[in-house]
């Protein structure tokens, strides 16, 4: 844990005094401070291209009134700093007048544990590991031509002091483990990328060589797409496979479920909430409780504890994820989604691991069902245009479906929906629900936080694939 | 106050100074200050205000080839020797690699040309309010309009960029931006669109009530949009979509894509990769510019470049490391393009709408369906059927997609260029792509 006052002028009393002092007649806010500590280390072209470590500490001061958020942050911890923070969101909300409210609710739940994964494992260690990433894969055959491996690993202390001198504070640990391999056969070039990750040591997810298994997964995406054929252009059925394709739920959905995007009615669901939204058989949850996983969360960066809210249940619309200043102008509770990559940022209602529950028909018969369509097992990433709510994902490993069987890969393409209408056209759900790899970072509003998804199988009846065959 | 040379370049020094007590080789050192202020308005009311103070600094240390590198923002003394005494360590621990080295002296600058990319002026936070409000009461005043969101921010920074080779400058720059965003409805649908503007000198900026009437227009004009059905269409670039070309362009030929052949224009130097009309340009010298730069993140001197002449790819961008791989010399390009940009082509916008009976014309695309190894491009895209020279309808929920091989030579330019960010192009028509839609 991080000692945020022991290197500074500014005693913990003094913090106390100021966040009282400037939030008083405000309705919420608080004091956040952060430490991070991150480490990166790439291997590329058979070297060693970068090692860095990145030490980030700062402090964010927020106070907000009725609608009105004011933002201060600076990497000075000091009196004199936070002072002239506090000024500033003084200046801006003066001819203000709210209520503090004190309500935060408390759980000892934690879901991951307070270590520090960059330490827990010697540099020479690491880098042995990815050498023999690259050995493993240059020696697999002669079409391997390039190989990406890099490990990222993070831990970042946060202290929130609210006014009163409530303190809430979190360690969280993050680590990925990464490979991309490029490929090159008669003249054509593929590259597969793969790789796992989420809030735990290093070894967790090393153990019993399990690097291996994550280069095979790389390898085999680039093989299948040197065989890929152009992909097909218009509207047809897809089959997703479960796991990471869940992409399309936080694209599709996610976004729009938000709680900003429907106070201020700029959401294609904000006067959705308790109609049919999707196909019955559709349930759908955003869950920070998972233990050890990329998405999840003790608490929140306003220090509620995270939940398992359910989004839509049976097809219908129960409710948006929401942060405390959302949450009280739509006079309801925060869902402990409130979330910011950092302490230069403002916090925002975010997904942490959206998914899809399983239902109970195979992948065998939705495919078996589909004349002409394409399957899709592996995505890049996606987006969304909130407002009217179509949204894109890039597919990086997909097949032909033709007569009930599955054909030639196809190459990369991307597809297109509606959001609020997509899940209507569900005709089947798979009893394989599967969490993805731990990879997903989520971007909104210039801020990336790190995110999971979650599905089983299904099969979409009408969806518009954008290749360039006709 | 942003902080000045001065201070700055004493802690520079000091970690230079640093490295060498400790037995580095060689090292270089970034140290940089930002303040900038942000307020946000959304219908018509104050929504936020943001103030962000940030002091960063970067240290890259070596032993003969071994290199590795630290950042942090916490600029106490004792921080930074922890912090550089564990980057040695960790240099001493990573393996040698033969093309590090910091960057040749003779290709450092010299001079620190004066660009005006630094305006002192502060648009404090009352007349950024007085500004918002304008444009949010007219971006408002449309019946269709039932959004707003609107921002202003100014930042300024400074930096010093110090190597063990005795380089040691910076400079101050500054940047003023305005955006509205503004979301309509109608019967049928609800779209968003958006203007912005962004200048180093705040002056230069577009007025309050041209950014909200460009904003509300270009979103009005996109309701009731209708899917239409899949074909092989030529397709017209809006300036904003075009210069993403650029982009993907820029990300194909950077000396570290070329040096690990994971790029379709490898290998394609002075090969005709476009039409024969297209030229593309990175100036860095341009008074005033967005992307200009004196020299890049190495300290090397940055000069202009023609990357494609009549066509022809001519340059790669290229920085140290990947220079020495490529055994070519950095022309100042590590940390990417400056201001980059198509020259005009010779058509007139009016007349590009005319040249087929019918083009898609497209004014965003959603999706990041850039692949820069194969070149495959396939993204979903929002915009107009154009008949005979005259928008008839908005269009979504479509994808367009093709290579850019084929795509690049298959490019027309109007001549309608203005430089108005880092990547410029004028409006782009590009035939033989496909359309996905019903």
């Amino acid at each position: 844990m991080s000692n945020f006052f022991d290197k500074s002028d500014l005693t913990r009393k003094d913090a106390d005094k100021i966040v009282s002092d400037t939030l008083q007649n405000c309705d919420d806010g608080e004091l956040y401070l952060e430490d991070t500590k991150s480490e990166s280390i790439l291997l590329d072209d058979n070297k060693i291209k970068s090692s860095s470590y990145s030490s980030d500490l700062g402090f964010g001061f927020r106070a907000i009134t009725g609608e009105v958020v004011a933002y201060s942050h600076s990497n000075e911890i000091s009196k004199d700093s936070l002072k002239k923070s506090s000024d500033n969101l003084k200046s801006t909300l003066k001819s203000m007048k709210g209520t503090y409210n004190h309500d935060i609710s408390r759980s000892n739940k934690k879901f991951y544990e307070d270590i520090n994964p960059i330490e827990q494992k010697t540099l020479n260690s690491k880098l042995e590991v990815l050498n023999k990433v690259n050995e493993y894969l240059r020696k697999k055959d002669q079409s391997v031509k390039q190989v990406t491996t890099s490990f990222a690993g993070e831990q970042k202390s946060i202290e929130i002091i609210r006014s009163g001198g409530e303190v809430l504070t979190d360690v969280r640990p993050l680590i990925r483990f990464n490979v991309s391999v490029m490929l090159e056969k008669n003249g054509r070039k593929e590259t597969g990328v793969y790789g796992i990750g989420g809030r735990q040591s290093y070894d967790e997810y090393l153990k019993n060589d399990n690097w291996k298994t994550v280069c095979e997964e790389a390898y085999r995406i680039a093989s299948v797409n040197l065989e890929s054929k152009p992909a097909p252009a218009g509207e047809m059925k897809v089959v997703l496979g479960p796991g990471w394709p869940a992409i399309l739920i936080h694209e599709a959905i996610g976004h729009g479920l938000e709680g900003d995007f429907n106070r201020k009615k700029t959401s294609a669901f904000h006067d959705l909430m308790g109609q049919k939204v999707a196909s019955e058989g559709v349930t759908i949850v955003d869950d920070g409780t998972i233990d050890n996983r990329r998405g999840s969360l003790t608490i929140d960066d306003e220090g509620t504890p995270t939940e398992k809210t359910v989004l839509i249940e049976n097809g219908i619309l129960k409710n948006f994820m929401q942060d405390r200043l959302n949450a009280r102008l739509m006079n309801t509770k925060s869902t402990g989604s409130g979330r910011r990559e950092n302490y230069r940022h403002v916090v925002l209602p975010r997904m942490r691991n959206t998914m899809m529950l399983s239902g109970n028909q195979t992948q065998e018969e939705m495919i078996k069902s589909v004349d002409k369509g394409i399957f899709a097992v592996s995505f890049g990433g996606g987006q969304v245009d909130i407002t009217s709510g179509k949204f894109v994902f890039n597919c990086t490993e997909a097949y032909e479906i033709n007569n009930g069987k599955i054909g030639s890969p196809i190459k990369g393409a991307t597809l297109i929906g509606d959001g609020p209408s997509i899940l209507k056209e569900v005709s089947m759900v798979g009893n394989d629900m599967m969490l993805d790899p731990g990879i997903g970072t989520c971007g909104k509003a210039g801020q990336g936080v790190p995110v999971g998804v979650a599905q089983p199988s299904i099969l979409i009846d009408k969806m518009t694939v954008g290749g360039t065959k006709l | 106050m942003i902080k000045d040379q001065e201070y700055l370049r004493s802690k520079a020094s000091y970690c230079l100074d640093l490295a060498k007590k400790l037995g580095a080789t060689g090292s270089s050192v970034t140290v940089g200050h930002s303040i900038s202020e942000t307020v946000n308005f959304r219908n018509n009311t104050l929504d936020e205000s943001n103030r962000s103070d940030g002091l960063s600094i970067s240290i890259e240390t070596y032993l003969g080839k071994k290199r590795s590198s630290i950042s942090s923002s916490n600029l106490l003394e004792d921080n930074i020797k922890t912090l550089i005494e564990k980057c040695f360590e960790t240099t001493k621990n990573t393996p040698e690699d033969e093309f590090n080295s910091l960057p040749d002296k003779d290709l450092l600058a010299k001079e620190i040309k004066n660009l005006n990319l630094y305006d002192e002026t502060h648009f404090d936070n009352e007349k950024k309010i007085e500004y918002l409000k304008e444009l949010e009461s007219v971006a408002s005043s449309e019946g269709k309009i039932i959004n707003t969101e609107s921002s202003f921010t100014e930042n300024k920074s400074n930096f010093i960029l110090a190597n063990s080779d005795g380089f040691c400058d910076g400079y101050k720059s500054s940047s003023f931006s305005a955006s509205c965003v503004t979301v309509a409805k109608d019967e049928n649908s609800m779209e968003r669109d958006y203007e912005f503007t962004s200048k180093r000198h705040l002056s230069d900026i577009k007025g309050a009530k041209e950014l909200a009437q460009k904003a509300s227009e270009q979103t009005i004009r996109k309701l009731s949009p209708n899917k239409i059905g899949s074909e092989k269409i030529s397709i017209i670039f809006d300036k904003r979509i075009a210069k993403g070309m650029l982009g993907a362009f820029a990300g194909a030929i950077s000396s570290s894509s070329i040096a690990r052949g994971t790029s379709f224009l490898k290998d394609k130097i002075n090969e005709q990769i476009f039409t024969e009309t297209i030229n593309i340009i990175d100036k860095p010298d341009i008074n005033k510019g967005v992307g200009s730069q004196i020299f890049d993140s190495e300290g090397v001197k940055s000069d202009t470049l023609n990357l494609v002449q009549n066509g022809v790819l001519k340059n790669y961008l290229v920085d140290t490391y990947n220079g020495k791989k490529l055994n070519l010399k950095s022309n100042g390009r590590s940390g990417g393009t400056t201001n980059l940009y198509f020259d005009n082509g010779n058509i007139s916008f009016e007349d590009l709408l005319k040249s087929n009976s019918k083009h898609i014309y497209v004014t965003e695309t959603i999706g990041h369906g850039s692949n820069l190894v194969t070149g495959d491009y396939s993204v979903g895209a929002t915009g107009f059927l154009i008949e005979n020279g005259e928008f008839k309808f908005p269009v979504n929920e479509i994808t367009i997609a093709g290579n850019f091989k084929d795509m690049f030579k298959n490019i027309t330019l109007a001549s309608d260029l203005d430089f108005e960010y880092s990547i410029n192009s004028p409006t782009m028509m590009i035939e033989g792509m496909t359309v996905a839609g019903k």
